[in-house]
């Protein structure tokens, strides 16, 4: 029994971590832009498929590397062309139109990567477990979860000791008054974008290699990514990463107990959440409204 | 070019409802399709009670369209075989839903209002994809059929007769609306305005903004459950998908192609999103790029929606 709420509070802190990834760049871009993007399950499926692409020419790492950052530049296109025309409006506009993204996106991937499930290969030394009695412990997990905690210190390295770290949390604060004293906030938009595709891209790759890789895989880890914000308090980054890391490890716990309603605790936690605290756990006073 | 008067449009409206059933066949559509346009308006205009006419985005109002779904279908399969039965189990199981969440969102706004109902949608999404013993899981609730209506004098077969059905949900249509012009008539619906123009003025008036926000959301519900019921009888089956959240933004899509700030708006939104979709689905396999395409043409194109254009012609 230990053995098995221990493998599943584990394997919830490693679907957290995802969870958190793809929060975090939901997070960034709502925080600057006030985008809530709908397709960001689609970007981190076109990472994964990427990667899987790529694996028979540059092996495992190479597409680990290169994936993200070509999602990321589908990012930015995206961003160029269409997210920056409803920079401004009504936030109904921009939830609209990465709605209509997000049905292209599954269809495009679809129609070129064919709707069944594909396996994604890892390396076959990541792919043993460390230990006969923690069966569970396999070195990719172990990776993916030393992953993906670097990848957040780092993330949180460039908001808080760059410049262009420093414009994008001044321009949360206060876009207009960033904009006055020279800084391209078109520009910076932009940037902070594919930042956050970025992070979906890395979160693709890494999930293809757990769950295996369909057109779908982006859809079924939006919906937890929200509540993630949610729970953890919109504007806040650390409670983004806190609300995540915590969603998944209720569900792994959940998981355990109540099987079928491992989908259903995460809503829980954010109805309780609303009630005692609608700001979230982290959120700041005044971002409610 | 001179203005229509509004009692025209709605004059205009109510003849094209009354005699679709019998045109629809000559310009290439069937009743059927006749009775989903009237369904998905309704489901449609319920929202913009919300969305266009309080100023609240809500991005999660299929949890309760499906929930009226399932009340009805449930009712009629489990507990008596009666279709006026169904309606009233879906539609309070809606409505109370929409009370108890409501009461959790009245406070938040903007962005955060969307997001939160798009969240708390997904809760009876999977519960009712999880649930397979009563819900059946992935594949609905199967295994029933709407039921004839037994007025006392006269029994009218709903079932085999898709005009007699399509009368039926036009009646159950007209008092909703009715309903809801009334009410947005009434000195509530005002105050549901002026919130929407502008919130701390209305608030420096007094207003209780908290609480005509959780009502308009609760009535919004109401109405948008009873679309919900109409839908499971017209298709005499109901599953996981009618209150997922890509169902929400298709009404959502809908109130805005067809015009917010207008009251018949998102009926004609409707009316073109569901000929479109029936249109695009039968004729290639693409239709989830067709439809997301569509999304991205009426928010960078469209955004103020057909009524929304001719008004604006009609007033330069």
């Amino acid at each position: 029994m230990t053995q098995l709420l221990l493998f599943n509070v584990f394997n919830g802190l490693i679907v957290g971590a995802f969870y958190a990834l793809m929060a975090l760049g939901l997070s960034l871009i709502l925080n600057l832009s006030g985008v809530i993007n709908f397709a960001h399950g689609g970007f981190l499926a076109l990472g994964a498929y990427i990667a899987y692409t790529l694996t028979p020419y540059v092996g495992f790492w190479g597409g680990l590397a290169i994936a993200p950052f070509a999602t990321a530049a589908v990012g930015l296109v995206v961003e160029r062309v269409l997210i920056r025309r409803v920079y401004g409006r009504d936030p109904l506009y921009s939830l609209l139109l990465t709605f209509g993204l997000a049905y292209i996106f599954e269809d495009v991937l679809r129609a070129i990567w064919g709707a069944q499930s594909v396996p994604y290969p890892i390396p076959p030394e990541l792919a043993t477990p460390l230990s006969s009695e923690f069966f569970f412990l396999t070195g990719y997990r172990l990776f993916m979860v030393g992953l993906a905690a670097a990848v957040v210190v780092g993330l949180f390295l460039i908001l808080n000791r760059t410049r262009l770290g420093m414009r994008i949390r001044a321009g949360t604060a206060d876009l207009e008054t960033v904009s006055v004293l020279g800084v391209n906030v078109g520009m910076l938009r932009t940037l902070n974008f594919g930042m956050g595709i970025y992070l979906a891209g890395l979160a693709g790759v890494l999930a293809a290699g757990m769950l295996g890789l369909q057109p779908t895989i982006g859809t079924s880890l939006i919906m937890p990514s929200f509540v993630a914000i949610i729970v953890g308090g919109l504007g806040s980054l650390p409670g983004t990463l806190l609300g995540g890391l915590l969603l998944g490890v209720a569900s792994g716990i959940t998981t355990v107990y109540f099987p079928s309603a491992t989908e259903a605790v995460i809503y829980v936690m954010m109805g309780l959440v609303l009630l005692v605290r609608p700001r979230g756990l982290l959120g700041e006073e005044g971002r409610v409204q | 070019m001179k203005r229509v008067p509004a009692a025209a449009w709605t004059v205009l409206i109510w003849i094209v409802l009354l005699t679709m059933p019998y045109w629809m066949n000559a310009v290439g559509g069937y009743t059927e399709l006749a009775s989903r346009v009237l369904v998905l308006g309704l489901a449609a205009m319920s929202l913009n009670f919300l969305l266009g006419f309080t100023g609240v985005l809500s991005f999660g109002h299929a949890a309760y369209f499906g929930l009226g779904a399932y009340g009805a279908a449930m009712t009629i399969k489990y507990i008596a075989p009666s279709t006026p039965l169904g309606i009233l189990v879906g539609v309070a199981a809606g409505t109370l839903a929409a009370m108890v969440i409501g009461a959790l969102i009245a406070r938040l706004r903007g962005v955060y209002f969307a997001m939160v109902t798009i969240a708390f949608g997904q809760v009876f999404y999977f519960i009712a994809f999880r649930w397979n013993s009563v819900t059946g899981g992935d594949d609905g609730v199967t295994g029933w059929k709407r039921q004839a209506l037994d007025l006392g004098f006269t029994r009218i077969d709903l079932l085999g007769n898709d005009k007699a059905f399509y009368y039926f949900v036009l009646f159950c249509f007209a008092i909703a609306v009715t309903l809801m012009w009334l009410l947005l008539r009434s000195p509530f619906g005002r105050t549901l305005l002026a919130i929407r123009e502008n919130e701390r003025r209305a608030r420096f008036l007094g207003i209780p903004v908290e609480q005509h926000i959780w009502l308009s959301f609760v009535i919004s519900c109401f109405f948008v459950s009873i679309a919900g019921t109409l839908y499971a009888l017209l298709n005499n089956f109901t599953d996981p998908r009618a209150l997922r959240w890509d169902q929400s933004g298709t009404f959502v899509i809908m109130a805005v192609l067809g015009g917010m700030r207008s009251f018949w708006g998102p009926l004609i939104g409707a009316a073109i999103f569901v000929v479109l979709q029936d249109y695009v689905s039968s004729h290639t396999e693409n239709w989830m790029s067709f439809i997301g395409l569509f999304f991205v043409l009426v928010v960078l194109f469209f955004p103020r929606g057909v009524l929304g254009m001719l008004r604006r012609k009609g007033v330069t």
